[in-house]
């Protein structure tokens, strides 16, 4: 096969297509091209003001290096005047994040940034290695996404910084669209789609610069710009690849690679017909992954054996019966009598979620006591198979959720 | 992220077989023992009289090379698994026929998953 030459530049051998277009580009077009886009998406969406301070979510993995990389590089070729720094989560998982730390560590000299970790041993008392001889592997990717959210926070006030970056990328928000369409939960789709996720628990706002980047060109830019990134699936992760949603995601990217943001753009639109009350304001829990990366329950990603759990778990679930009948009230009106019934809890359960602060840790939390301090109470009794934990423990991944939902019947209950 | 292949030292003893790099990034590593890098050398005709191609090189990685039982990992279907990336002298295979693509002396594959961490 003759080379191909780069359709930008008409010179040099094109070493990429474009999934998104499958324009051939050779190296160098190619990442100015892929620079240019996410220049293009943080201007579009005013995601940055002129000497705004930000913390980027480093894990040492693929996508926070990448997005370290290429903030540095436009922040310096359009003047973003941004200051900004690395902030990574010492989960405390030896083999694991302390190797994946080095690489953050060697980041933070290349890129010339500063690096602030914060650990779960120091914020909680208890290292995910301690968490595992607890509880057992199985469950622990809970109580991991639960403190990762807290953490980062707490390492961006510490920072004195209100805007973290994390890299999810187009496959990951294409997952999480496809996620939640199949369970039914409108109000996390609308609010997993877009760009900036300020969450009703914290005043950090939450960012994802490289929403519109494939995970393939992420990866072509850390090939091609021969960046130092760490790859070793978590320990405690067991399945090494991802399970069924990201199997069906990379599936349809080899079938037609524009699906992805196709989905991404569906999981956008679909998010406008979903009405401001049912969306919610999200609450602690929301999009437990990010910074922290690296894990195989984070990013919205999931493991082998979900599907079916959530199914089971769909057919038990009442408030999301209701939470679908709402939204097809709007467009379906024979449909009318059924939702009118269902409106009321739905309404009970966006007012319910007040904001208050954690009564043990001052954690601001819609409930009385926050997740983590709820967990770390399982943890500290020794005791941890409680109601709460064995109910999230069936649900490794987005375990946010499922805590969530329990939360909210909960609530509901005592209302 | 090692680009700069090495000259292989194997296979220069005759016409009947070719030497290329292969390696293995972004988290595969892993099934191959560990080792990133491999020199592997192939018939330069098979049996059937056609030159060795990726399809087949697959085959030869997975008998060879391959120290993990998850052969799933790597190949599905008969294909490289959705979600890993193949470059042929840093192109994306696309580019070159995909697994169709015949070796050629000191070609250099890199295989890379994106499926690992974030």
């Amino acid at each position: 096969m003759p080379p191909s030459p780069c359709a930008r530049c008409h010179d040099q051998r094109a070493v990429i297509i474009r999934p998104k277009n499958r324009q051939k580009l050779c190296r160098t077009c190619f990442l100015h091209v892929f620079e240019t886009e996410v220049h293009e998406t943080i201007t579009s969406t005013s995601l940055f003001y002129p000497g705004e301070r930000v913390a980027i979510g480093a894990s040492g993995g693929k996508d926070s290096t990448v997005l370290a990389a290429v903030l540095k590089t436009l922040n310096e070729r359009y003047n973003y005047g941004l200051d900004l720094c690395l902030l990574s989560i010492d989960e405390g998982i030896k083999g694991y994040r302390d190797d994946s730390l080095e690489t953050v560590k060697r980041n933070a000299q290349q890129y010339n940034m500063p690096l602030v970790i914060v650990s779960y041993g120091d914020l909680y008392g208890w290292t995910m290695d301690q968490v595992v001889a607890q509880v057992g592997k199985k469950g622990n990717c809970t109580y991991c996404g639960v403190f990762r959210r807290q953490a980062l926070d707490r390492g961006a006030a510490k920072l004195g910084i209100k805007h973290v970056v994390t890299g999810h990328n187009a496959d990951d928000v294409a997952e999480t669209v496809m996620m939640n369409l199949l369970r039914g939960d409108l109000p996390r789709l609308s609010r997993g789609t877009s760009i900036v996720t300020g969450s009703a628990a914290s005043d950090i706002k939450r960012s994802k610069p490289l929403k519109y980047a494939y995970e393939k060109e992420i990866v072509l830019y850390a090939h091609h710009r021969q960046l130092d990134y760490f790859s070793t699936e978590c320990i405690y992760s067991p399945e090494a690849f991802r399970g069924s949603a990201r199997t069906l995601i990379k599936d349809l990217e080899k079938i037609r690679p524009s699906s992805i943001l196709d989905i991404v753009k569906s999981g956008e639109d679909m998010a406008l017909l979903v009405p401001a009350e049912v969306r919610g304001k999200g609450g602690e829990d929301e999009e437990g992954g990010g910074g922290g990366g690296g894990c195989g329950s984070q990013n919205g990603r999931t493991r082998g054996g979900e599907m079916a759990e959530m199914e089971r778990k769909l057919k038990e679930d009442e408030a999301a019966k209701d939470r679908e009948m709402e939204i097809t009230s709007d467009s379906v009106p024979k449909k009318q009598q059924q939702s009118e019934q269902v409106q009321t809890p739905a309404q009970k359960k966006v007012k319910s979620q007040v904001l208050g602060t954690c009564e043990r840790c001052g954690y601001i939390s819609s409930q009385r006591v926050c997740k983590a301090c709820t967990l770390l109470e399982g943890l500290n009794k020794n005791r941890p198979k409680t109601a709460i934990e064995m109910e999230v423990g069936l649900e490794d991944e987005e375990s946010s959720s499922t805590l969530r939902r329990q939360m909210e019947k909960v609530e509901l209950g005592g209302v | 992220m090692a680009t700069n292949p090495e000259a292989p030292e194997l296979g220069k003893d005759g016409a009947g077989s070719i030497a290329i790099t292969v390696e293995f990034t972004g988290g595969l590593e892993i099934l191959f023992a560990n080792e990133r890098k491999h020199h592997v050398t192939l018939p330069s005709h098979l049996d059937d009289g056609s030159r060795p191609t990726i399809s087949y090189l697959l085959g030869h990685l997975v008998k060879n090379y391959m120290k993990d039982q998850r052969q799933e990992l790597f190949i599905l279907e008969g294909n490289v698994r959705p979600g890993i990336l193949v470059l042929i002298n840093d192109a994306d295979w696309e580019l070159e026929g995909e697994e169709n693509y015949e070796l050629q002396q000191k070609d250099n594959i890199v295989f890379v998953s994106t499926l690992h961490g974030g």
